[in-house]
């Protein structure tokens, strides 16, 4: 049970009101703070407004160093146009939409571009889409020493092909990682040396961070009174 | 089973004192295959080994490998061919179980993580949703969690020591290190409630205000802390045996940190200096003054004389925060995202301060009514999707977390620097003897419950 409909609600901002999610997007659209969905709200905090997807690119310019650096990728990076779906910048953070298979070519140019110089790679890590149809992506943390910054690299792939490129070749250290986002979520990173699983047991079945693997649990009782197990409990959308 | 069957269980099972069965035999494309499995090491020596193998799995019960790590090694003699490591004994869901909590209860499940600095996880995690809420901590709740990751930071580096210690045969180390760590988690108590696992660093602020005596306290504990942690020094620094254990012993230099993604005290041992709190500074850190400790020889020894030198300066950093302690709200103002509660010591504990409810009950239905909200459905986080790191005292430790809009976490993504620090294991024992891989994993110091989450 939600307390809000999942529809479009009254008083909805114009175009961010669709109740299907666009592609790549989990994004609830919507208005308010606390999902009010009609009534008298005389707070005016019912007025805020959640903003719409960031499904295309950030328009220019991006401002603070996005865009010097994106410039010098376009120039120094040749297939940049056919890798780099979208360029991001929200919060202060800039985002590569990458095409799946061509991931570790261009994390290879901006390890060793002297322009670019992301030294470093924190990190792999996995999100679920169950609603669009390249459900799973996956999302690179870049950093950079020489420059200190940081850069995400994000690609999407579907439930029917879920293959990436293996950036182990590139950072050694995404071994681990990426071993750990195949157990979680099943994408599979053509070329890791050995991917096998890394949290759960080797004979598991299934990934447990998909949207779609439950969490389990059962009801405990306190005080006379049954509560749910997490997963059943009443949610607020 | 009956009594009279010949397997190693059953006779184990009934007799304890049983000679063990011999070991067991395989033959393999690679050979003849002997597992043994401990007192029948006898039944394999007549055995004609002209290549011999000898495949090591230890942990993840085992005292020397600092949790539960199982470390499989081959060895040629006592020489280390290849080292690869076996985690996930610890994993418990804490990412899947956040995606069922809304954004404050988070924190009880972060803090459990690396549970031996539970205030970087809180903070690290609460950095991240002020991010994505487009919001800041006041004043006085940034100088409170600096305050309280520094005294966490020599907490943990005392642990470091003391497991280190206890690995290498040094118990003193360890009984000593141990003894000054609870000194710190009094002080720790006494702010949060809590020795660990404390839930007091929350999106928005910090969960309460530090109690009265608590400046005092730390500054009583800022007098005897340099001679306690002088003390371990004395014990462990001049240590011939300490050294010779250590010195030159899991060598991993800048490039090879680089590669594997190494960051905190192994990084800094090998020369770089790279600390995100003066690097990429968070919660005030650009206002305190204070060295980034770094050494050169990269080895066991580097990282030991790095983590002393940190306990060091957090205590400057520690005496810094108390001067700029200025009275003020520990939590945003905005009534749509603070925590309501008012706590107040009560005959029966702490608990909700009488004032406080007097107020939302009798005076006014919109505190009531936010404190029901708040409580119940929790606040909505702007959809959208943000990594922020902090210094933990391991490394980077960085939040990924991603929200659709909603009360709950879409995902939250945890990189710990235990996680990726372990990956070095490898590149510092394989070629060495079997007993410095014990000194490696301790220099990287890993806790599994970071590792796992």
């Amino acid at each position: 049970m939600t307390v809000s409909g999942s529809g479009p609600r009254p008083g909805a901002v114009e175009g961010a009101g669709s109740a299907v999610a666009p592609t790549g997007s989990a994004v609830r659209p919507g208005t308010d703070m606390f999902g009010a969905a009609a009534g008298g709200d005389t707070s005016g905090f019912g007025g805020l407004v959640r903003r719409a997807p960031l499904d295309a690119s950030s328009p220019r310019p991006y401002g603070s160093w996005f865009d010097e650096a994106v410039d010098a990728l376009v120039e120094g990076f040749p297939g940049f146009a056919e890798v780099v779906t979208r360029v991001v910048v929200d919060r202060g953070e800039l985002t590569l939409h990458v095409r799946p298979d061509r991931v570790a070519e261009l994390a290879q140019h901006l390890r060793d571009d002297a322009d670019q110089r992301y030294e470093m790679l924190l990190g792999v890590s996995g999100v679920d889409y169950p609603s669009s149809a390249e459900r799973f992506h996956v999302v690179y943390h870049l950093m950079s020493m020489t420059y200190r910054r940081r850069l995400r690299l994000e690609t999407q792939v579907p439930l029917e092909h879920p293959h990436v490129a293996s950036v182990t070749g590139v950072y050694p250290t995404a071994d681990f990682h990426e071993r750990e986002t195949w157990d979680m979520f099943g994408v599979v990173f053509d070329g890791h040396p050995a991917l096998t699983r890394i949290l759960m047991p080797d004979d598991w079945d299934g990934h447990p961070q998909r949207k779609d693997y439950p969490l389990g649990g059962v009801p405990v009782e306190y005080k006379g009174a049954q509560i749910p197990p997490p997963d059943e409990r009443r949610s607020y959308a | 089973m009956t009594i009279h069957d010949d397997t190693v269980t059953s006779t184990r099972a009934t007799d304890p004192y049983a000679p063990p069965t011999p070991a067991g035999t395989r033959d393999t494309t690679e050979g003849k295959v002997y597992t043994v499995t401990g007192g029948d090491w006898d039944s394999v020596l007549g055995a004609n080994l002209d290549e011999e193998h000898i495949v090591v799995n230890m942990g993840p019960q085992h005292p020397s490998t600092h949790g539960v790590l199982r470390l499989v090694m081959e060895l040629e003699g006592e020489s280390i061919t290849s080292a690869r490591t076996v985690i996930g004994y610890l994993h418990t869901g804490i990412e899947k179980n956040l995606e069922y909590r809304n954004w404050v209860q988070g924190v009880t499940f972060v803090t459990r993580m690396d549970y031996l600095s539970p205030i970087f996880n809180e903070t690290g995690y609460s950095l991240a949703v002020e991010k994505l809420l487009g919001i800041e901590a006041p004043e006085r709740a940034q100088v409170i969690r600096v305050l309280c990751m520094e005294l966490n930071r020599i907490s943990s580096h005392l642990v470091a020591f003391a497991t280190g210690g206890l690995e290498l045969g040094a118990l003193t180390a360890m009984t000593n290190a141990f003894r000054e760590r609870e000194t710190i988690l009094d002080v720790l108590e006494m702010i949060t409630g809590l020795r660990m696992n404390h839930a007091f660093v929350r999106p928005g602020g910090v969960a309460q205000d530090l109690p009265p005596g608590a400046v005092e306290k730390i500054r009583d504990l800022l007098e005897v802390l340099p001679g306690l942690l002088g003390g371990i020094d004395d014990l462990l620094t001049g240590n011939p045996i300490w050294q010779s254990r250590t010195q030159g012993i899991a060598h991993l230099d800048v490039q090879g940190c680089l590669a594997l993604g190494i960051t905190g005290p192994v990084l800094r041992s090998a020369g770089l200096a790279w600390d995100l709190r003066k690097t990429d500074p968070y919660c005030g850190y650009e206002d305190y003054e204070f060295d980034v400790a770094v050494h050169t020889d990269a080895d066991c020894w580097g990282r030991f004389l790095v983590r002393k030198q940190e306990m060091f300066e957090s205590l400057k950093i520690i005496e810094q925060a108390l001067d700029k302690l200025r009275p003020g709200p520990v939590m945003v103002e905005d009534t749509k995202i603070a925590w309501p509660a008012q706590l107040a010591l009560g005959s029966d504990g702490m608990g909700q301060s009488l004032d406080h409810v007097k107020k939302i009950m009798g005076t006014s239905m919109e505190a009531l009514i936010h404190h029901f909200k708040l409580v119940t459905e929790g606040f909505r986080v702007p959809p959208g999707q943000v990594y922020t790191a902090v210094e933990s005292p391991r490394g980077e430790l960085g939040f990924h977390a991603v929200s659709d809009g909603g009360t709950r976490p879409y995902r939250v993504h945890v990189r710990d620097p235990s996680f990726t620090n372990l990956q070095a294991t490898a590149a510092m024992c394989e070629g060495g003897m079997l007993s410095d891989a014990i000194a490696a994993v301790a220099s990287i110091d890993p806790v599994m419950g970071g590792v796992d989450r």
